[in-house]
């Protein structure tokens, strides 16, 4: 199952000094909300992807923690302001803890 | 006879109704419930303003609405937007979201896809750096719930 859970970024690659650039992720995930029933009944046990930490250059940009109620395969786009060259790094972590991390980088011309 | 029978049954019916009532109140998150949630997390009364929420008036299939939520600032070191809460009046649970921005953000504009069990409300609420509050709440349609259903 884990196998199948892979996050996908869209971040622009350049950026003028200063400017703020939108930055679009996903994270294939099934966001199991814990009210679902099986096909016997039972229900399924909850099991989502509850945060996204952002940073550039590791500084933090953005920490958002998500409910159920944020759909299957979370797509979340937000903007980071570039002030200079550098790396922005994702890591997204589920309730048990299992955590996945992404990064792009960034050139200031 | 006749209406002792009557009474026990409108006794009944109304008996029925408030358990009806009460099974709806813990399957599906109230108005009340839902300001709860945002004032457990944001302290204080919010004033209308500043906030923009952007989503669909109908919703046909509600396992994927798109949402985006705005914020009115400059995001800067002086005045940023420090939190924003995101909850939803008609599903199970009444949080959908919680972002805490930097001034490093830029701009306090996020965009995400939600799930909506029924017709409701969403209201988000925003913090700024200062401590004051700002609301705006808007209601969106759905055809088909989105909650494993």
């Amino acid at each position: 199952m884990s196998d199948d859970i892979k996050p996908r970024l869209r971040v622009p690659t350049t950026a003028k000094k200063g400017e703020v650039v939108e930055v679009k992720t996903l994270i294939t995930h099934p966001m199991e909300t814990g009210q679902r029933k099986d096909s016997d009944g039972k229900l399924v046990p909850r099991l989502i992807v509850s945060s996204l930490a952002v940073t550039y250059n590791d500084k933090p940009v953005l920490n958002v923690t998500l409910e159920p109620a944020i759909a299957a395969n979370p797509y979340l786009s937000f903007f980071v302001k570039v002030e200079e060259s550098g790396t922005l790094k994702f890591k997204w972590t589920d309730d048990n803890k299992q955590s996945w991390t992404a990064e792009s980088k960034i050139e200031v011309a | 006879m006749v209406s002792r029978l009557t009474r026990r049954t409108a006794l009944m019916a109304s008996l029925a109704a408030i358990a009806g009532a009460l099974v709806a109140r813990n399957a599906f998150a109230t108005a009340d419930q839902a300001k709860e949630w945002l004032g457990g997390l944001a302290k204080g009364t919010p004033k209308d303003g500043k906030v923009a929420l952007k989503a669909p008036e109908i919703a046909e299939n509600g396992n994927a609405v798109p949402l985006t939520v705005s914020v009115e600032s400059e995001m800067s070191d002086k005045s940023y937007v420090k939190a924003l809460y995101i909850a939803a009046d008609g599903n199970p649970n009444p949080g959908v979201a919680i972002y805490e921005f930097t001034p490093l953000s830029g701009k306090a504009e996020v965009q995400m896809r939600i799930r909506l069990a029924q017709t409701q409300k969403l209201v988000a609420v925003a913090e700024m750096n200062d401590g004051t509050l700002y609301t705006a709440s808007r209601e969106v349609k759905v055809t088909i719930g989105g909650c494993g259903g």
